[in-house]
């Protein structure tokens, strides 16, 4: 057994006097665990006077696609160099195979630049693609605006049953994220309001500052971001799924408004259970505040209680609410969109999960700050 | 009834973007046909059904149903040609979130004003042809394959569409239940009358059931035969012989 672990390669003219002519002698094992050569360290051999290249495979005691890719390679280097290959040499199973293999020409598609693309290219695509997206937004938009007034007047038709489902998943499964978010922010808010309003010995106003806070912006805002990733990013998840079973098609050949039957109910879900999210998670955030003053900073329950009661004006919950409802309707709307534009595979409904959550959160930051400048200048 | 072709089409072109899949289709489809659309992966046959049920906008060209023009009609006519077909999708297409039963009574209720009971009688009924009586309240989910793909069929078949457009009917199907299948479409086509389009490449499935068929070559991009599957298979194109026979001719 002369060596059965290693491979052996050797190129020499043949027969020996004529120079046109390369015999490729292989022996020993080639197989693919193999640290094999390379195709490309036979091209310096294939340099002008060579015209034909044949094969010695007599040596050979083992051997796989290990040799079929060396083999390969070499075929494709003398093809563009214009040299002719006589496979006859090689084992008739690995012959049988190389032609198989050649037998299909490469296609060269349309449209396909695998090339890498700059920095700057990237960018460009990108800017287009966005630019791209926001018709597509338009569009979207429009439609469920015409379903909802299709649901004004009595003529949008979905099942009764999911919009229940929906509330359930929404509403009364978020309660306990909900909670905790909620508590540790308005822990959060009366600590900072505690080390501020201490230097001018007015800790009282804590209640205040915890109670407006909490009902007017930020326990909209909590609710919003949870729901966004709790929520926005599972009817994405949904609708793309349906998009890639083609579920959407089916609604669409019937003549039955996709919009209508699944982005309707998940849109009323979340303006209905948002708003009132919030509520709840404002009266947490109280309750946080409450604790933290009463143990802390040695104010009363009771006067926490009538300061709170003092500062809260139905305004107050107004704003809350209003925000909320606003808030929801943007999550449902990133969640459909980017659900309804998903693509037909489970990569993209990834990607359409992970976009609704980022755009959930970028419209509801925008919504946000509109509503408050113009609540501000509304004197509200 | 018009004098008009059940369904024709004329030079129809498809393709996503810049890039067309296949140009210069020409074939037409009498009631009671069962057409087959042939050829190999990636030719485009799902494409030509999706323009044909009117999912995607063909790049140009016509589709004309009983001579009206799809594509070039309005949001109402669309609606209306619609209601004359039934399609059933290559995975079967069930909405998820519901039941058997309801997949099946949807469209029946949506489109027709039936009392409830009534509705349920024609479900039973439909899930009995196809063989799934007693899987009313069986969600997508909980079924095979072949299951959903039946269930599909009785989706499309809910209300006595004219045309029944069906992509790969037998793929994943086992043998016998994909004879079942074909019977069944014989057996619709000879008492309702229905017109069938058949996305395929199931040999068996062609050479059986179909009466006409347009054969789609991807390297040519367009049609290259049409007429009888037998036909094509004794005298067609080369390739469409090499086709039918796997390869056998050529």
């Amino acid at each position: 057994m002369r060596g059965a672990a290693a491979w052996q390669l050797e190129v020499r003219p043949a027969p020996v006097d004529i120079p046109d002519t390369l015999l490729v002698v292989l022996g020993g094992r080639w197989r693919i665990d193999q640290d094999l050569p390379s195709a490309d360290t036979l091209k310096a051999r294939l340099a002008a006077p060579v015209r034909r290249l044949g094969f010695d495979a007599s040596g050979l005691t083992d051997w796989d696609s290990g040799l079929l890719t060396f083999v390969a390679g070499i075929g494709k280097s003398c093809a563009d160099l214009g040299i002719a290959v006589d496979a006859s040499g090689l084992p008739p199973g690995a012959q049988r195979l190389l032609a198989m293999a050649t037998a299909v020409p490469e296609q060269k598609l349309a449209g396909r630049d695998g090339g890498a693309q700059g920095t700057f290219a990237r960018v460009g695509e990108a800017t287009l693609e966005f630019f791209r997206g926001a018709p597509q937004m338009l569009g979207f938009l429009g439609e469920v605006v015409l379903s909802l007034l299709r649901l004004v007047s009595g003529r949008a038709r979905f099942r009764a049953r999911d919009l229940w489902l929906e509330i359930e998943e929404v509403g009364p499964r978020a309660l306990p994220i909900v909670s905790v978010i909620s508590f540790l922010v308005g822990l959060i808010l009366a600590y900072l309001g505690a080390d501020q309003l201490k230097l001018v010995g007015a800790q009282i106003f804590i209640a205040d500052l915890v109670a407006i806070g909490m009902v007017r912006e930020v326990g909209a805002l909590m609710t919003g971001i949870i729901i966004a990733g709790r929520t926005g990013a599972a009817f994405a998840a949904q609708l793309g799924t349906m998009q890639v079973n083609e579920e959407i098609d089916a609604y669409k050949v019937l003549g039955i408004s996709a919009i209508d039957f699944l982005v309707l109910p998940r849109m009323l879900a979340l303006m209905l259970m948002v708003p009132l999210l919030t509520l709840y998670s404002g009266f947490i955030g109280m309750l946080a505040g409450l604790l933290v003053s009463v143990t802390i900073f040695d104010i009363g329950v009771f006067e926490y209680y009538t300061e709170t009661l003092r500062a809260l004006e139905f305004k107050q919950f107004a704003v809350g609410l209003s925000k909320g409802t606003v808030y929801g309707a943007m999550i449902a709307f990133a969640g459909c969109l980017r659900g309804m534009q998903c693509g037909r595979s489970a990569e993209a409904v990834g990607h359409a999960a992970t976009s609704a959550v980022v755009t959930a959160i970028l419209l509801i930051t925008i919504a946000a700050s509109i509503m408050t400048i113009v609540y501000y200048q509304l004197g509200i | 009834m018009n004098a008009a072709p059940h369904i024709d089409v004329r030079d129809l072109s498809l393709g996503y973007g810049d890039f067309v899949v296949q140009r210069g289709l020409d074939f037409t489809v009498d009631k009671g046909d069962i057409f087959v659309v042939m050829g190999g992966n990636g030719c485009g046959k799902t494409t030509l059904m999706r323009a044909l049920v009117g999912l995607q906008r063909p790049v140009g060209g016509s589709v004309r149903y009983s001579g009206e023009d799809f594509w070039s009609a309005g949001a109402e006519t669309q609606q209306r040609l619609k209601r004359r077909l039934g399609i059933l999708f290559q995975g079967g297409a069930l909405w998820s979130s519901l039941t058997l039963a309801e997949n099946v009574a949807l469209p029946i209720a949506e489109y027709t004003g039936l009392p409830p009971a009534r509705v349920d009688e024609i479900v039973a009924f439909k899930l009995a042809l196809v063989g799934l009586a007693g899987f009313e309240d069986f969600y997508p989910s909980e079924l095979s394959g072949g299951m959903k793909k039946r269930a599909g069929l009785a989706r499309a078949m809910a209300l006595d569409p004219e045309i029944l457009v069906i992509d790969e009917p037998s793929s994943g199907l086992d043998p016998l239940t994909a004879r079942r299948l074909d019977e069944l479409i014989m057996e619709l086509r000879d008492s309702l009358g229905t017109t069938f389009v058949v996305v395929t490449h199931e040999l068996a499935s062609i050479l059986s059931i179909g009466n006409n068929s347009i054969y789609l070559d991807s390297e040519s991009r367009t049609m290259i035969a049409t007429g009888h599957p037998q036909d094509a298979l004794k005298n067609g194109h080369p390739k469409v012989r090499h086709f039918l026979t796997r390869g056998g001719t050529l």
